[in-house]
């Protein structure tokens, strides 16, 4: 278990982690998502005792670790740039926690060629870093910091440098490495997709300050801010400006005429002005809706893509499911699934929604 | 470089060739010269063709400076040893000091830590003299005046700030993450450095020490003045050339060639690690 209290720490007049609570649960995965710069990296090395923070406490386990060395806190770290010793073989970056841990040399080559075995580099485990590629290095990084079964492991964006085909293989293998350990885990990841796939939950980082903190499925269909809606998704969210009314039917939006029915609990938002965020999916092309006009289309893999523009000439993301059939390009109207749109306030950016203490919350 | 055309590649290797040739020309010469007697050295027009001889080096081993007129006894070879002494103990608590001082500039930057390395830089500026004066008094109040342990001491000014200098870019060099993983791993800070931050500094410390060594050798003004005649190293001892019946040139040559020897055996010993150290590469993870 890791537990963060108030912590702070400032580079000069700047502000990098400003008063960070959050509890991370044993054996649970807790991804730090959030834009370069927000302070993931920072918070990993104050975690690890690499970055002596200005206030607040660090708990692993019951312990207040705050004013522990490194060595102390037994935690394993994967660094971004890998960080291995290029002195040393990559059997002996491995070993290095063992050795430190006073193992006996049988043990040490057992322990090695375990984690090497499960990460597939046993058979470069006597090349020099130099001599590895990007992936061999980077599960090099890996095995070291898991070899000692610490009880919390920090990784730092462990992905970033490697290869799309790599990345992929190891998004699939890692939760179940994970797992297997029942160790708490930390991980710091930009991609979405990362955080999505390997988090149980996503602290959503910026500027120092956690903004949300929740379950992948809450980031996603609840996120606290537009900014966050705009991370998490591919395409992104379609964004439109407009003002809730309310009648006697309950409360809507107006979009290219058309009444859009939104849940009874937006009554906060009746004449506020506000975004509309309507995901690609939350789009389909019907029958009868909103008039558009269908320009492009793109496809992917598992689904397609359209481009459409609304009367006003604001573009839209229209996705659906690849191989079902679309409109031919020119007029075609488009339905909107009303429990899936977010109304974000256009000022503050945060989410209006049943939970308004918590979209408070999260523009304050 | 791939690209060189036969006339470029021969063009540039008649310009290695003749900067190769400016620059050992001179040792070249001296090594002649302590092959040969004084007559033949001062012979007009100089000539190529002599007779070699030994009695050069024999009269400096053995101590024994024979001129047309006199006989006198010199200290050749114990100056040699004085220098080999002061210079190997100077570099070695230079390294002992600066290494750990180096690593501290580089890795904990504290309130005044710049103008402190920037001082010890300092004294590489001022002239010699300038802290010869005052120096000589202090040391014959307190005993240290012609003591190997005075003059080792005093030549911390010229060691001390070049390798704490030189070490302290190499050590900057080092991807602190490379550290904070070896601890995070486990091992102490002290382990770190000596298992991390020193190898992997190893080649510039290399070049450092060597770079010291030579300038230690090569001082002159400190031990000439601080040093008596059986504490003075070579640089001073080879003013006893210079005597009253006229130059013993081809003593001086022999004794030149002996005195740069050890240097250049030195230099060219570690070579490796000054090639590797100056192109830095090898540092980076």
């Amino acid at each position: 278990m890791i537990r963060v209290e108030g912590l702070t720490k400032r580079y000069g007049a700047t502000t990098v982690l400003d008063g960070l609570d959050f509890t991370v649960a044993a054996g649970e995965t807790l991804v730090l998502f959030g834009p370069s710069g927000a302070g993931k990296t920072v918070l990993l090395r104050a975690l690890a005792g690499a970055v002596v923070p200005e206030a607040g406490r660090v708990f692993i386990g019951e312990q207040d670790v705050t004013d522990r060395a490194p060595e102390e806190r037994g935690v394993g770290m994967a660094f971004q740039n890998y960080a291995l010793f290029p002195h040393m073989t990559a059997f002996e970056n491995i070993a290095s926690p063992l050795r430190a841990r006073g193992l006996g040399r049988d043990a040490i080559r057992a322990g090695v060629t375990d984690i090497a075995t499960l990460l597939k580099i046993d058979h470069v485990v006597g090349h020099a870093p130099k001599a590895l590629s990007n992936g061999q290095k980077q599960r090099t990084a890996l095995a070291r910091a898991l070899v000692a079964e610490p009880e919390v492991l920090l990784l730092d964006d462990p992905l970033r440098n490697v290869d799309a085909k790599l990345r992929f293989e190891m998004r699939l293998e890692l939760p179940r490495l994970l797992a297997g350990r029942g160790a708490t885990v930390i991980y710091v990841t930009q991609d979405y997709k990362e955080a999505m796939a390997l988090g149980d939950r996503i602290a959503v980082l910026a500027a120092g300050r956690i903004v949300q903190i929740g379950t992948p499925e809450e980031i996603y269909t609840a996120p606290a801010t537009v900014e966050i809606a705009k991370l998490f998704g591919d395409p992104t969210i379609n964004l439109l400006e407009a003002v809730p009314e309310k009648d006697e039917g309950g409360v809507f939006l107006r979009i290219s005429d058309q009444r859009v029915a939104l849940g009874a609990d937006l009554g906060a938002a009746v004449g506020r002005a506000c975004l509309a965020g309507l995901r690609p999916e939350a789009l389909s092309f019907a029958a009868a809706g909103i008039p558009v006009e269908s320009e492009a289309e793109t496809p992917f893999n598992e689904k397609t893509v359209t481009l459409a523009l609304t009367r006003r000439r604001r573009e839209s993301l229209v996705s659906r499911p690849a191989g079902t059939p679309g409109p031919t390009s020119g007029p075609a109207h488009v339905a909107i699934d009303p429990a899936q749109v977010l109304v974000f306030d256009r000022e503050t950016g945060a989410r209006i929604a049943l939970g308004q203490g918590a979209a408070a919350e999260a523009a304050a | 470089m791939d690209h060189a055309t036969p006339l470029e590649r021969w063009l540039r290797g008649i310009a290695l060739a003749l900067v190769v040739l400016f620059f050992m020309f001179p040792i070249f010469w001296i090594v002649l010269m302590s092959l040969q007697t004084n007559e033949t050295i001062l012979r007009t027009p100089p000539s190529m063709v002599f007779e070699p001889t030994l009695s050069n080096y024999s009269a400096i081993i053995a101590g024994r400076l024979d001129s047309n007129v006199a006989s006198m006894g010199i200290e050749f070879m114990s100056n040699l040893k004085n220098s080999i002494i002061l210079s190997t103990f100077s570099v070695a608590l230079a390294l002992l000091l600066g290494v750990p001082a180096a690593y501290a500039f580089a890795r904990h930057k504290f309130r005044g830590s710049e103008d402190i390395a920037f001082t010890l830089l300092s004294f590489r500026f001022a002239p010699p003299l300038l802290v010869l004066l005052p120096l000589t008094l202090y040391f014959q109040q307190i005993g240290l005046a012609d003591t190997y342990v005075g003059l080792i001491w005093v030549y911390q000014l010229i060691c001390l700030p070049l390798i704490l200098w030189i070490v302290r870019g190499y050590f900057e060099d080092i991807s602190p993450d490379v550290e904070h993983a070896y601890r995070i791993a486990g091992h102490s800070w002290f382990a770190t450095f000596r298992r991390i931050a020193l190898p992997l500094a190893g080649p510039g410390i290399a070049a450092a020490g060597l770079l010291a060594f030579i300038f230690a050798w090569n001082n002159f003004v400190f031990a000439l003045v601080l040093a008596s005649a059986d504490k003075q190293p070579v640089t001073v001892g080879a003013l006893a050339f210079v005597t009253a019946s006229g130059i013993q040139y081809g003593q001086i040559a022999a004794a030149i060639v002996l005195s740069i020897a050890p240097t250049l055996a030195l230099a060219l010993y570690a070579q490796r690690y000054l090639v590797e150290g100056l192109s830095l590469g090898a540092v980076k993870g």
